[in-house]
């Protein structure tokens, strides 16, 4: 249990790690070390060269302009739950936080790594999911964006090239009026989700929905926006029975079979924690706005 | 050998230089560099919270670091809890006094977790203090003294007039804007 042989390297500057990354071969990017560092503690990963982003400069910050939040991404998932803008704005994202790790890992723990490392049980990777938040990449020649529907290349592994590395994600915002519910079954406080479900609502007071984005994370090897549950819901009243019918289709997901559950299992949890977060997503929506930040 | 680096760093309030292979984490640099044995070593995979420090005043996994990492930070290992070498911290008072340390291994990673905790929730529910402790695993399988032992820690503090946090319990550097 200890990580094999490598060259450490500390850029200070995102051209430098830039230039780090198109010039070694075999190298990892370091950034909260919650993923990679028991992956090399495990030697799973055996590279010739680790390029520590935690000195690069201007990559931890939280701003919100406009419309949109940009995160960059080597900002802790403590900074972001201990945010007053997320809170207010982005509050599915405060409680999905708190499901995130413990203490002791949400402290180190970065964004940027998270959406990276791609777990597909991961929280922040069913947010940006259910968000169509936009990734930031940097390369040897420039910037691009990334969609993040478009992001997940493969499970777990991100359509980055080798050479680029995510700077930033951007979130858009939803109508100070929306709400929200972010809920997930593990068997553990602070374990991987077998699976999650992320819901954002709209609606005219509350009853006939307007907007909708439901999300299942750990079902398939990526979240999984659940789409036909998003078309049955919007533009109807809200109801139990709505929700209960519209969740069914979740059974038809395809899903991951391994040794924490059947894909059946995961499919019945798609149908169930997704009527839940609608649900409880619905039932905030009777609380005055600003009451509804937790 | 592999390749090495020089770093500087205050652990416990002492501060230290040396020299590191840059693989080393930063347990096994505290433990077999530093002679600071009282951080525990469980999984060396960031699951069971044993190795738990503070840096720069946030609990951390010290088997998911490396110690070229630490270069230039600060550390609290379970070493400098206590304010002298024959007196208790009021938290490890308490766990001495309910029976909290059990077969002790699993202590010095859940004292530091607790420091962070109650520096920060003074005065924490029953459920807020085992959602905090839910990150260092205990196989004696006994929670309840742990958690009687923190609430009871959790009371002398908040009556002491100034309750006294170990040097490099404090947290350094601010967050980013909100």
């Amino acid at each position: 249990m200890k990580p094999p042989p490598f060259s450490y390297h500390d850029p200070q500057t995102v051209s430098e790690a830039v230039r780090l990354l198109g010039s070694l071969d075999n190298a990892k990017l370091l950034a909260g070390g919650q993923s990679l560092m028991p992956m090399l503690n495990f030697r799973f990963v055996l590279p010739d060269h680790v390029i520590d982003l935690n000195r690069v400069e201007g990559l931890s910050y939280i701003r919100e302009s406009g419309d949109t939040l940009e995160i960059g991404a080597m900002t802790r998932q403590r900074d972001l739950e201990f945010s007053g803008t997320v809170r207010a704005r982005w509050p599915i994202m405060h409680e999905a936080l708190l499901q995130v790790g413990h203490r002791q890992t949400r402290n180190r723990g970065t964004i940027g790594g998270s959406l990276c490392h791609l777990d597909p049980a991961a929280e922040l990777v069913t947010l940006a999911t259910a968000y169509d938040a936009t990734v930031t990449v940097v390369g040897p020649n420039g910037q691009r964006e990334i969609a993040f529907a478009d992001f997940p290349a493969a499970y777990m592994a991100p359509s980055i090239e080798l050479n680029e590395l995510v700077t930033a994600v951007r979130f858009p915002r939803w109508s100070p009026n929306h709400s929200y519910a972010f809920i997930e079954f593990s068997r553990r406080h602070g374990d991987f989700a077998i699976t999650s479900a992320a819901v954002l609502l709209e609606a005219e007071g509350a009853g006939k929905i307007t907007r909708a984005s439901v999300t299942l994370g750990g079902v398939g090897t990526a979240p999984t926006r659940a789409r036909e549950v998003e078309q049955a819901i919007v533009g109807e009243v809200a109801s139990p029975e709505l929700f209960r019918a519209a969740c069914e289709s979740c059974r038809k997901l395809e899903a991951l079979d391994d040794v924490h559950a059947p894909a059946s299992y995961r499919q019945h949890l798609a149908a169930v924690l997704s009527r839940r977060a609608l649900e409880k997503a619905h039932a905030r929506l009777a609380e005055p706005a600003g009451a509804r930040v937790h | 050998m592999g390749e090495k680096r020089k770093i500087a760093l205050t652990v416990n309030g002492r501060r230290y230089e040396d020299e590191v292979e840059v693989r080393v984490t930063l347990a096994d640099f505290v433990r077999g560099q530093l002679g600071l044995t009282g951080t525990h070593l469980g999984c060396e995979h960031g699951v069971c919270g044993a190795c738990t420090i503070l840096f720069d005043g946030m609990s951390a996994r010290s088997c998911l670091m490396l110690a070229v990492q630490a270069d230039g930070h600060e550390l609290l290992t379970v070493e400098g809890i206590a304010p002298s070498p024959d007196e208790l911290h009021p938290l490890q008072q308490a766990f001495h006094e309910h029976h909290g340390l059990q077969c002790g291994y699993c202590t010095p990673g859940i004292l530091t977790t607790l420091i962070e905790f109650l520096r920060d929730n003074p005065d924490p529910t029953e459920k807020e203090v085992r959602i905090a402790l839910s990150g260092n695993l205990c196989r004696c399988t006994g929670y309840q003294n742990i958690v009687t032992a923190t609430l009871a820690a959790a009371q002398k503090l908040k009556d002491s007039p100034e309750p006294k946090w170990p040097q490099g319990a404090q947290l350094q550097g601010a967050a980013p804007s909100p």
